[in-house]
């Protein structure tokens, strides 16, 4: 098994998600992270899953995804050749004593602290997958009262882009 | 049955009128060149049926709406047209998921269309509603909850295209009560709106090289051939591309009919009630020529001794079969019709194999179809199922239920013709058998259409033949009554020490129901039959019965058992040709 990053440009249509979680679960394949957002052209949504599977069964989920009518595209992205970044909020304790421990952490990290109360910060950090979990857990032994983290979302690195060519799929 | 036209019709002359949504879907419906639709009114749907009232659609009134699907399913089977079956929301609508799953297994074009609610109650919990845009998810091919009457033309249009073009399967198309009353504006033709639907039909000719010198070069050759030739109306490049190569063919049950049962060839169906020779020549070959088929579990048996010293050319309009369930050396997707044509025209030459034919009619000869007969004095099915077969011949269309009168109607008939076998092969819907023959009769008047079913299937779906009686419908029903369920009663018999839970249906033993006295209830001829010397009158005076539907019980025994048999989840090469006979395979294959 491996992650991979997938890349799913659809139709911005009602039930695409559904559509494409449906087929995630009936297929038994599980999702690691899930991102949906519009993208510079209208009415195309781009999904970016990713999805810890061994090569034969991805190129399966591939395949079924391709069959559904609201899919347009499918792009893996090579971890290497693309940029992956995850968002995390995270509510830290940090009182008098620890506070200014608690944001050298997030200058060594160049995270933001984007809200604070007498008791708590709430941390902002993006980046890939490995960094934040290293902020994590240095932030830790302060106690940590919430987080919550997005979906990945990732781009390919270059002047390629992988939209191209869906208008032209459009008007086909 | 020449090629069929699936694709939609787009009336001569665009047209722009003002009207409700129902009368937009009835008039899409009439430019599609829809002939017929099978369905149950109710409140969602009911103004649908207002304009359905005037249209040149004929519309079947059926008893339950799993009647109407399969009924769909049937009519497109036999006619290589899109079936269509509407039914109003909530109950009507989730009665229809049966058929709609059926279909989807089955890869048949169908087109579903439901009343929803109106858009203000949807998502409230509101009388008779049920979610079945989301339901029917994974088992359409493509679905839709429209939500402009100005979408109706196009969502048609989309819906017959998409569930007649590339791997055909059901679409389902949920309309709200209150899209179908206003007013909106119907524009035909329609433009489709598909970016992401763009089905693959040519195949790569790299590819069709490649299998070529495959099949060039091969000494143990087997033409492995599914559903998908006949859905792409391929038998006759099928037949010819047998007949440039010389191999061996075999059909899986989707496929009968495909190629003559009566060409010499054929070495008939393969898999867990195959035919030894069929089995054989799969685990013994050094290609399988793949052609619409997708390895299902029931034909491979244990996955990791299937053909175990084959190359693989695996070709299918869907890829995402391709690679499934067995690895292809030689991947090609595309239409069956073109690949095989294109086959035809770059194979060059032919390994010898004539050594391979040797083996494959010492077994064939060893190993043929058969039957015990019985010892008891009953009447034993296969004879019946082998008798309804000569006597109404291959011209006629046959229908079955699903369990062992299925596999012995795929095995004791022979069928030259394809849309002349159908069944329900994926899902295995029992209950499929005399709506499924309905429809084709609907399609195909003029053929004879005999459905081949259980006591257990009938008890599902024979309301229908009520349907059948006052619609003019004339099918002819051959019960094969061994009281038992019987395919799960021979499972008992083998793998749970005869203990027999729950399989005595009562039919022979009480004689509940009757089902000559039901067939009379229902408006059609009840016959009876009881012994061998029966057999033949009786279905000579059916055949003659062409006014109304009849049903014939064939009272037969119950411990007939379907052979051979590769139990679940063995391997191909433990397939039993009668109860403990385990053929001979390793004499003299060394080739």
């Amino acid at each position: 098994m491996s992650k991979h990053t997938l890349s799913v440009l659809v139709e911005n249509k009602p039930g695409v998600l559904a559509r494409v979680a449906a087929l995630f679960s009936r297929r038994g394949f599980n999702i690691d992270s899930l991102a949906v957002g519009e993208t510079e052209q209208p009415g195309i949504s781009r999904i970016t899953l990713v999805v810890d599977a061994a090569e034969q069964p991805l190129e399966q989920v591939t395949k079924q995804l391709n069959k559904l009518v609201n899919v347009l595209k499918i792009v893996e992205l090579d971890p290497a050749a693309s940029v992956q970044r995850e968002i995390l909020l995270v509510k830290v304790r940090a009182d008098l004593t620890s506070r200014s421990h608690v944001l050298e952490t997030v200058t060594l990290f160049r995270a933001k602290v984007v809200d604070v109360s007498p008791d708590t910060v709430v941390i902002e950090a993006t980046g890939p997958k490995e960094k934040l979990e290293a902020l994590l857990r240095l932030l830790e032994p302060f106690g940590i009262k919430e987080m919550v983290q997005s979906g990945l979302v990732a781009v390919g690195r270059g002047a390629k882009s992988i939209t191209s060519g869906t208008t032209t799929l459009r008007a086909a | 049955m020449t090629r069929p036209q699936l694709t939609a019709r787009p009336a001569p002359e665009p047209v722009t009128r003002a009207l409700t949504g129902a009368q937009s879907l009835v008039a899409s419906l009439e430019a599609l060149g829809v002939e017929v639709v099978f369905g149950i009114p109710g409140g969602a749907i009911l103004p649908a049926y207002d304009p359905l009232f005037d249209s040149t659609v004929r519309h079947i009134l059926v008893r339950h709406e799993q009647g109407a699907g399969h009924a769909a399913t049937g009519y497109a089977q036999a006619t290589g047209k899109v079936g269509v079956c509407m039914a109003t929301s909530g109950p009507g609508a989730t009665n229809l998921v049966t058929p709609i799953a059926d279909a989807y297994m089955d890869s048949v074009p169908i087109v579903a269309i439901t009343g929803q609610v109106s858009r203000s109650a949807i998502g409230t919990d509101a009388f008779q509603e049920a979610d079945i845009h989301g339901i029917t998810m994974p088992i359409t091919k493509h679905n839709y909850l429209v939500q402009d009457g100005a979408d109706i033309p196009r969502v048609l249009a989309e819906a017959f295209h998409i569930a007649s073009t590339g791997r055909p399967g059901p679409v389902l198309v949920d309309i709200p009560k209150d899209v179908l009353q206003a007013q909106t504006t119907f524009a035909w033709p329609p433009a489709m709106d598909l970016p992401g639907y763009r089905p693959t039909t040519q195949p790569h000719n790299k590819q069709i090289r490649e299998a070529a010198k495959l099949i060039a070069s091969a000494r143990r050759p087997v033409l492995y051939v599914g559903g998908g030739v006949l859905k792409a109306g391929a038998t006759e490049e099928l037949k010819e591309l047998a007949e440039l190569t010389g191999a061996p063919v075999v059909t899986t049950l989707m496929a009968r009919g495909a190629f003559p049962d009566s060409h010499p060839q054929h070495l008939g169906m393969p898999g867990m009630h195959g035919t030894v020779a069929a089995v054989y020549a799969l685990q013994k070959a050094d290609l399988l020529v793949t052609l619409g088929a997708r390895f299902d579990d029931r034909v491979t048996g244990k996955l990791d001794s299937f053909a175990p010293d084959a190359a693989v050319i695996h070709a299918d309009i869907d890829p995402a079969e391709i690679g499934k369930n067995r690895h292809a050396d030689v991947p090609i997707v595309g239409d069956a019709k073109v690949i095989i044509r294109s086959l035809i025209d770059t194979v060059q030459g032919k390994a010898p194999i004539s050594a391979w034919w040797e083996q494959l009619d010492d077994i064939r000869g060893r190993y043929p179809l058969g039957y015990a007969e019985h010892t008891d004095g009953t009447l034993a099915p296969q004879y019946v199922i082998q008798r309804i077969g000569q006597l109404a011949g291959p011209e006629a269309i046959y229908a079955t239920g699903v369990g062992q009168h299925q596999m012995w109607a795929s095995q004791f008939i022979s069928y030259e013709h394809p849309g002349t076998f159908l069944n329900s092969g994926g899902l295995g819907t029992m209950g499929y058998a005399v709506p499924a023959a309905m429809g084709a009769k609907v399609g195909r008047p003029d053929t004879p259409v005999w459905a081949i079913d259980g006591d257990g299937c009938f008890q599902m779906t024979n309301q229908e033949l009520a349907t059948c009686a006052l619609e003019g419908i004339p099918v002819k029903i051959a019960v094969i009554n061994n009281g038992n369920l019987g395919m799960v009663r021979q499972w008992q018999t083998l793998f749970y020490d005869g203990r027999y839970s729950n399989t005595n249906l009562g039919t022979h033993q009480h004689r509940i129901p009757d089902f000559v006295k039901l067939a009379e209830a229902l408006g059609c001829v009840g016959l009876r039959c009881e012994s061998e010397s029966e057999v033949d009158d009786v279905i000579k005076q059916a055949m003659e019965i062409n006014d109304r539907p009849v049903v014939i019980d064939f009272i037969v025994g119950k411990d007939a058992m379907v052979w051979p048999m590769v139990p679940a989840g063995t391997s191909n090469d433990e397939i039993l040709f009668a109860r403990g006979v385990r053929p001979a395979f390793d004499e003299g294959d060394d080739c």
